[in-house]
């Protein structure tokens, strides 16, 4: 962090809020208790601005911006939420549902799905978007964790923790658009990686059911909470 | 290299040109190149040698000629002539007709209608008239002479003046004008800054940068040097598809020879400045002519968008402030530097200056490449200059801007071509493809071809783009199939709105452009389509009404 930052004071949903100016829209909003959904954020990892959750309205400008990503300015006036937000956000979450096969009654993440949660938090209780059904793969080559490809979101919380804070790099992503999916070095059974460390930070960090623990039954798997705002503290003293 | 060497390079080229009486230009752009132009020119040089006019006449390999539907094109400059659709087998008849100077009347290509007559060539100037492989060609056609003028006579600001005075925006599509993103550059304040020319062009039916790279590579070159020296740049790359080897060979000929008599490299003309310049190609995506891909892509990372702001005039390749403009773009430095901004601006409309390249394919007869001057109606360009609907089918729309843009129905053919105009219809300029369709065409099934190339192309970084637009391609196939409900064209309206608002970069955000346009213009097809709802919807017939703006 540089010495001199200047300090920004902007509107946020009408309230006037202060911030730094390498802070992002995120950041301040959290400060001040103001509720974004997100999903490919990560406090401590770099910002990929891909779910579009967090999408949010910036008077002056026509387009809709990430607010993970976005940094503050003097003057900005954020609106987080508002009936056309709201309808985006609620599509953006059933696009998920409906792009691989998220059946929470039987997988292990249930009742800890960051996934679902959005899906309680928006209350949906159907999807409008037709299923796709994909057919995917499941790893369970390795001895502690399982990929199941079904409940990924491409999130890329898993390739970031591995690259940035183990230094690693096994994941990374293959192929593109609605084929993409996650991969374990150039795309081997995880258990034959020569790369992973088996350090288990990407299973720690998935919001969904795609990489568990093995040995966890249906809504058995829980995520570590705890581990999260010590990735920052790790970071930080790395700098 | 200074500018006696310079003048000394074109005045030897134009003195070997005046020695001989003919010059026969063969076309080896792709477009001809596929048609065997390569045999035709092999066989005119083995008849001349047959016939011992060596001296007399001379066949040299040029680049696009223009009418690409009727290649393999030979022109006569000296005499006004061109031969379309020219076979090996008509060498003898060709070279005959040079010497008895009688053209050959079964393979007369009337250079006076209005294909050739209605065209503003500045960025196609040399195509057709130099051999693209000959950097002694470019100069005699007054090649370089705006870097000397930019570099030995004007200072940065200058330059960037011409250029903003110019009115020129840029022509991969957007059209941000090109003045501002250079000062925006040239302002940043870095050690390291580069420029990057964008030839990635992957629209479906565009060949214009093509043509260009392929045509008259130098002129990109030398709009790149200009810009570095503009910004302060002193490396450049060229990020060029791996599909054009053509225009990669052409280019890499064009580096080199460059680099050896020191248009490019240290020192250029004796001054300070350094430029360099390397190819970078891609493989085959077409995100990656999205700048921030591009960049990432140039970089050895996986071609993927990020978010912006910063724009890459902050933070560019390797965070670097860099200078990201499309070919055609460079290609029109050389001509402002040359004649100034004023006279590019007396060009166009007057929020359009200039010239634009089109590349015109689909149900038209003259299949090619032009170059008009902003402002004229798409009505002049697809019956004047593209000659009208072959068969004598009927005019149905015209497809702008590729997958990003729309289709144009009939009743604004008297529309002037410029960006507001075309952005007011739906559409957008973008970097040139024009598609023009007939009767026969299906609206329902052209959106969905694109929305095709669309989904396959996603890179599928951002959720609304990766599953939205494969769930508006599955609702289009069902509509197609005739299995579609009211209820899913509600779905599919709902799906372009989110995702043209949300998504990450411009390639989904115009995805549904399209869709969108031909809902708007050819409602009925849609409606036609449609089974019945079984709810208690409203029938189809009364969703079925034209809207027009």
């Amino acid at each position: 962090m540089s010495v001199s930052t200047a300090v920004v004071t902007l509107k946020i949903d009408g309230k006037d809020v202060g911030g730094r100016a390498d802070e992002t829209i995120l950041d301040v909003c959290k400060e001040n208790k103001i509720h974004i959904p997100t999903l490919c954020f990560l406090e401590g990892l770099s910002g990929w601005g891909a779910c579009r959750l967090c999408l949010v309205e910036i008077k002056g400008i026509n387009k809709l911006l990430p607010a993970c990503v976005t940094k503050v300015t003097e003057g900005m006036e954020v609106t987080t939420n508002s009936p056309r937000l709201a309808k985006y956000r609620r599509t953006i979450v059933q696009l998920l549902f409906s792009e691989r096969n998220h059946v929470c009654s039987v997988c292990v993440s249930n009742g800890h799905c960051e996934l679902q949660d959005l899906a309680v938090e928006m209350e949906i209780t159907h999807i409008d978007i037709p299923y796709r059904y994909p057919k995917l793969p499941f790893d369970s080559s390795n001895d502690l964790f399982r990929l199941d490809h079904n409940r990924c979101v491409l999130c890329t919380r898993c390739v970031r923790v591995c690259e940035e804070i183990e230094g690693a790099h096994t994941w990374d992503i293959a192929g593109r658009g609605v084929e993409s999916r996650v991969i374990i070095d150039l795309d081997q059974p995880w258990a034959d990686s020569q790369s992973c460390t088996g350090c288990g930070k990407c299973v720690r960090l998935c919001p969904t059911g795609a990489l568990t623990r093995k040995g966890t039954g249906v809504a058995e798997m829980e995520k570590d909470d705890d581990f999260l705002p010590y990735l920052t503290q790790m970071r930080e003293r790395q700098s | 290299m200074t500018v006696d060497e310079l003048e000394q390079i074109a005045e030897t080229e134009k003195e070997s040109c005046r020695k001989c009486p003919n010059h026969l230009h063969v076309c080896v752009a792709a477009g001809c190149i596929s048609s065997q132009s390569q045999q035709v020119k092999e066989a005119l040089e083995a008849e001349i040698k047959a016939k011992g006019l060596e001296g007399q006449c001379h066949v040299k390999g040029v680049g696009c000629m223009g009418l690409c539907a009727a290649g393999p094109l030979v022109s006569l400059p000296a005499k006004n002539v061109m031969y379309q659709g020219v076979k090996p087998q008509d060498a003898a008849d060709i070279i005959d007709g040079v010497k008895a100077d009688k053209p050959v009347k079964r393979l007369d290509c009337p250079t006076d209608v209005p294909f050739f007559t209605r065209q503003k060539k500045i960025v196609l100037e040399n195509c057709g008239a130099i051999d693209p492989e000959r950097i002694e060609e470019y100069i005699a056609a007054d090649g370089y002479a705006a870097l000397h003028k930019a570099l030995t006579g004007m200072t940065r600001p200058e330059v960037i003046e011409q250029v903003s005075r110019s009115g020129l925006r840029g022509r991969g599509g957007a059209g941000f004008p090109t003045g501002l993103k250079w000062s925006m550059v040239a302002k940043a304040n870095a050690p390291t800054k580069y420029v990057i020319c964008n030839a990635d062009e992957g629209d479906p039916g565009a060949f214009m940068d093509r043509s260009v790279l392929e045509s008259d590579p130098h002129r990109v070159l030398e709009g790149m040097a200009i810009a570095a020296y503009a910004i302060g740049a002193s490396y450049g790359y060229i990020y060029v598809r791996s599909e054009y080897p053509l225009a990669v060979q052409r280019l890499k000929v064009a580096i080199r020879q460059a680099d050896k008599i020191g248009l490019l490299g240290n020192n250029i003309f004796g001054t300070p400045f350094s430029f360099k310049i390397d190819i970078r190609l891609g493989a085959g995506a077409f995100v990656c002519g999205e700048e921030t891909a591009l960049i990432a892509s140039i970089a050895g990372q996986r071609g993927q968008p990020r978010p912006r702001p910063p724009f890459p005039a902050e933070s560019g390749l390797w965070g670097a402030p860099t200078l990201i403009n499309n070919v055609e773009t460079f290609a029109n430095i050389a001509p402002i530097l040359r004649n100034g901004g004023n006279w590019y601006a007396g060009i166009g409309t007057e929020k359009s200056k200039g010239t634009k390249t089109f590349a015109l394919a689909g149900k038209v007869n003259n299949t090619g490449l032009i170059e008009i001057p902003m402002g004229i109606t798409l009505r002049e360009i697809i019956f004047d200059i593209g000659g009208g609907i072959p068969d004598g089918k009927k005019f149905k729309a015209v497809q702008t801007g590729g997958p990003s843009g729309g289709c144009i129905p009939e009743q604004f053919l008297d529309m002037p071509v410029d960006y507001d105009s075309l952005a007011k219809v739906g559409s957008i300029m973008g970097s040139g493809g024009m598609i023009i369709m007939d009767e026969t065409s299906s609206m329902v099934d052209v959106a969905r071809f694109f929305m095709e190339f669309c989904m396959s192309e996603s890179c599928g970084k951002c959720v609304p783009c990766r599953a939205g637009t494969v769930q508006m391609h599955d609702l289009l196939k069902k509509i197609i199939a005739r299995k579609a409900t009211q209820r899913d064209v509600q779905l599919l309206e709902e799906l372009c709105d989110m995702v043209k608002s949300t998504s990450l970069c411009g390639l989904g955000q115009t995805a549904p452009n399209p869709v969108l346009s031909t809902m708007r213009y050819f409602r009925k097809e849609y409606a036609d389509l449609l089974q019945p709802d079984d709810s208690t919807a409203e029938p189809v017939a009364a969703g079925a009404k034209e809207t027009v703006p």
